[in-house]
């Protein structure tokens, strides 16, 4: 079914060229991928990491600075259409900046970054219309203007189909009420890609994605939404009250938001699993250097064999799910339907930051459950990962859903 | 303007921690991650900046070592360089290369490449050397100046501050030259996507050693690679008289 939406979508999909085909399993960057990596990872050690332990305390973090940063760098549209500002090339260079992205030592950067040019601004990509791309689009790859997704409300988070945000028609508008949770950028952002219900009747064809500038009257930014991790990121709770867009705003096809998101959502699972290698390899890294210095009964806390194995445990597992990741980005580049993989690897991820932030911290002791430490940012961080972004649970029905496991006649929406 | 020629080389990065070969014959390479030696990175900003103000019309980078050191060069050229030459020698050999041997080399290609200057950093991290830029303005006959704080070009002739112990010594030397930059004298940018594609269709011309007239057998023998001995404890003592007898005790004074 992906497939004939995305045949529908209005811009082509990068493709790599035939002279560089991607092997299924096979490593799936070359040298300008790594320079480009090189190049971020300068930007990162520069400009963002020596500042995150004081945005962290600040619970936010200076986003148009940042997004403006690596807008002009050419970071934040690597799969956009060139149109509009963005490179244009094929998944795989945005699988690669996801991936450098998770060595900023925090998780609230990355994914607020992630929100910008991964979960915000895809669909507009392919389905927007050359005004919404022009209005909403352009700035975004640019870092002029910094994007939120409205998806999730109070009532319906993994439930996405129950949403309640109404979009009625008037003349050449829509009047938007509703209100939305959990919103990533949303105390920063000058727009939200947001989901609402434009019709009534059955709850997939019912909804449409609209973008809403943010500083429209009737928009209000309720609440910045106080988390136990993430803390550089701004959560918000939005409230619209009789906001009045231009219908020419709407993303696509009236009628068709509710498939638009689920394209999104694939995006937005790949980016996960590509945003946390990095900070589960440090993790690693760092207890191990901590374990071989600290000493207890004698030696290091390293020799002992319960903890070197359970580190080379935890490893294998980092580059099982580095594999997938890759395996998913082949597919994704080559048009495949990649939602069964997409689906594992996000599962994979939010488990396994759990399992590597919880023993590493065990291994810290006391110093791991202090707060200036690399193990109980990930633990506090990390921990959103197996509820955000596809809850754990909404994987595990989409695997069996494709393994064609559910009892018979489940409706899953 | 000036046509400005740019030495760079690729080094084990300086982010990483040197592991010893367990046999003593030199360092680990192997999966090591490898960039572009960070002076020679500042040289290749200074020569882009000459491009910037319009005093030079045309960089070119250079680089010697095996094929890994095409990436090198491909990162000079998207940090503005427009063209590239790599001298073809394979890791062993390029380990083996004293600096009279890459000066030879670096002089050879200014005059094939017509350079009216010649930019490399002062050093590099691996060999910790600091004599090529020197030693190639000798067999050059140029003028030089190492260690550059500023650069300021003038057209026949620069003016230029080297740091030295104690300060900064102001120079003014006559072109063609070779120039050889410290860390102060700017901040490297980062190369942005753009233009690391638009390198990726800039020209490198391949080249062996041979065609420069130099002989790449080795003149020097590495006996051993060891690491610094172990820093042993210090010890506190309670005033300057303490202090004075300990250490003639123990002979240092």
């Amino acid at each position: 079914m992906l497939r004939s939406i995305l045949g529908k979508s209005l811009r082509a999909i990068p493709k790599r060229a035939e002279s560089e085909a991607v092997g299924a399993w096979g490593e799936i960057y070359g040298p300008e991928h790594l320079q480009m990596q090189d190049s971020l990872r300068k930007i990162i050690e520069q400009d963002i990491n020596p500042n995150v332990p004081e945005w962290e305390k600040a619970g936010i973090y200076p986003a148009h600075e940042v997004m403006k940063k690596l807008g002009s760098a050419g970071f934040l549209g690597t799969s956009h259409p060139e149109e509009y500002g963005g490179m244009g090339l094929d998944y795989s260079y945005t699988v690669a900046v996801s991936e450098t992205l998770g060595e900023i030592k925090c998780g609230g950067i990355p994914m607020s970054i992630g929100v910008q040019f991964e979960m915000a601004t895809p669909a507009l990509g392919k389905f927007g219309s050359e005004t919404v791309c022009e209005e909403f689009l352009r700035p975004s790859i640019a870092g002029d203007k910094v994007a939120c997704l409205g998806v999730s409300e109070v009532h319906a988070g993994s439930d996405v189909a129950q949403i309640k945000t109404t979009a009625k028609s008037d003349g050449d508008d829509y009047i938007i009420n509703g209100q939305k949770m959990w919103i990533t950028n949303g105390i920063q952002a000058d727009w939200c890609c947001l989901l609402a219900n434009t019709s009534d009747g059955p709850v997939h064809k019912s909804k449409s994605l609209i973008c809403v500038p943010m500083d429209l009257p009737g928009v209000i930014r309720a609440k910045k939404i106080e988390k136990i991790g993430m803390w550089s990121s701004d959560t918000a709770q939005l409230w619209f009250e009789d906001v009045r867009v231009p219908k020419k705003y709407i993303i696509g096809e009236e009628g068709s938001g509710f498939i638009y998101q689920m394209i999104q959502f694939q995006q937005e699972r790949i980016f996960a699993m590509a945003s946390a290698i990095s900070g589960l390899e440090n993790c690693i890294n760092e207890t191990i250097n901590y374990t071989r210095e600290r000493q207890a009964f004698g030696k290091s806390v390293l020799d002992n064999q319960y903890i070197h194995f359970q580190l080379a445990e935890l490893q294998t597992e980092v580059e099982l799910l580095r594999a997938l990741l890759y395996r998913v980005t082949a597919m994704y580049v080559n048009g495949e339907d990649a939602t069964k993989l997409a689906s594992m690897g996000k599962l994979k991820t939010g488990r396994l930051i759990r399992e590597v932030a919880d023993k590493c911290l065990q291994m810290w002791g006391g110093m791991g459950y202090t707060l200036e430490n690399p193990v109980s940012q990930q633990f506090r961080d990390g921990r959103l990962a197996s509820v955000g972004g596809g809850a754990d649970e909404i994987m595990l029905q989409i695997i069996c859903k494709l393994m064609d496991i559910l009892p018979k006649g489940t409706k899953l929406v | 303007m000036v046509r400005v020629a740019v030495g760079v080389k690729r080094v084990i990065d300086y982010a990483v921690k040197i592991r010893v070969k367990p046999d003593g014959s030199g360092v680990v390479k192997d999966s090591v991650k490898h960039s572009m030696n960070p002076f020679c990175e500042i040289a290749v900003e200074e020569a882009v900046r000459l491009k910037e103000k319009k005093i030079a019309k045309e960089i070119v980078a250079f680089t010697i070592g095996p094929k890994q050191s095409a990436e090198t060069l491909r990162t000079a050229l998207a940090m503005g360089c427009d063209r590239g030459v790599h001298v073809n020698v394979d890791q062993a050999q390029l380990d083996a290369l004293t600096p009279l041997q890459i000066s030879k080399m670096a002089a050879k290609i200014a005059e094939t490449e017509a350079a009216d200057l010649l930019l490399m950093g002062k050093l590099a991290i691996d060999g910790d050397y600091g004599q090529t830029a020197a030693m190639t303005a000798a067999i050059l006959d140029w003028p030089q100046a190492t260690n550059l704080y500023s650069l300021q070009h003038n057209g026949d002739s620069a003016t230029v501050e080297r740091e030295i112990d104690g300060g900064l010594e102001t120079n003014e030397i006559k072109t063609p030259a070779v120039l050889s930059v410290d860390l102060r004298i700017n901040q490297p940018r980062y190369a942005t996507l753009p233009n690391i594609m638009k390198a990726k269709k800039k020209k490198v011309k391949a080249v062996k050693p041979a065609d420069l007239g130099v002989d790449v057998a080795p003149t020097l023998n590495v006996i051993k690679v060891a690491e610094p001995p172990v820093r042993a404890a210090g010890e506190i003592v309670e005033d300057v008289d303490t202090l004075i007898s300990k250490l003639k005790d123990a002979g240092r004074i």
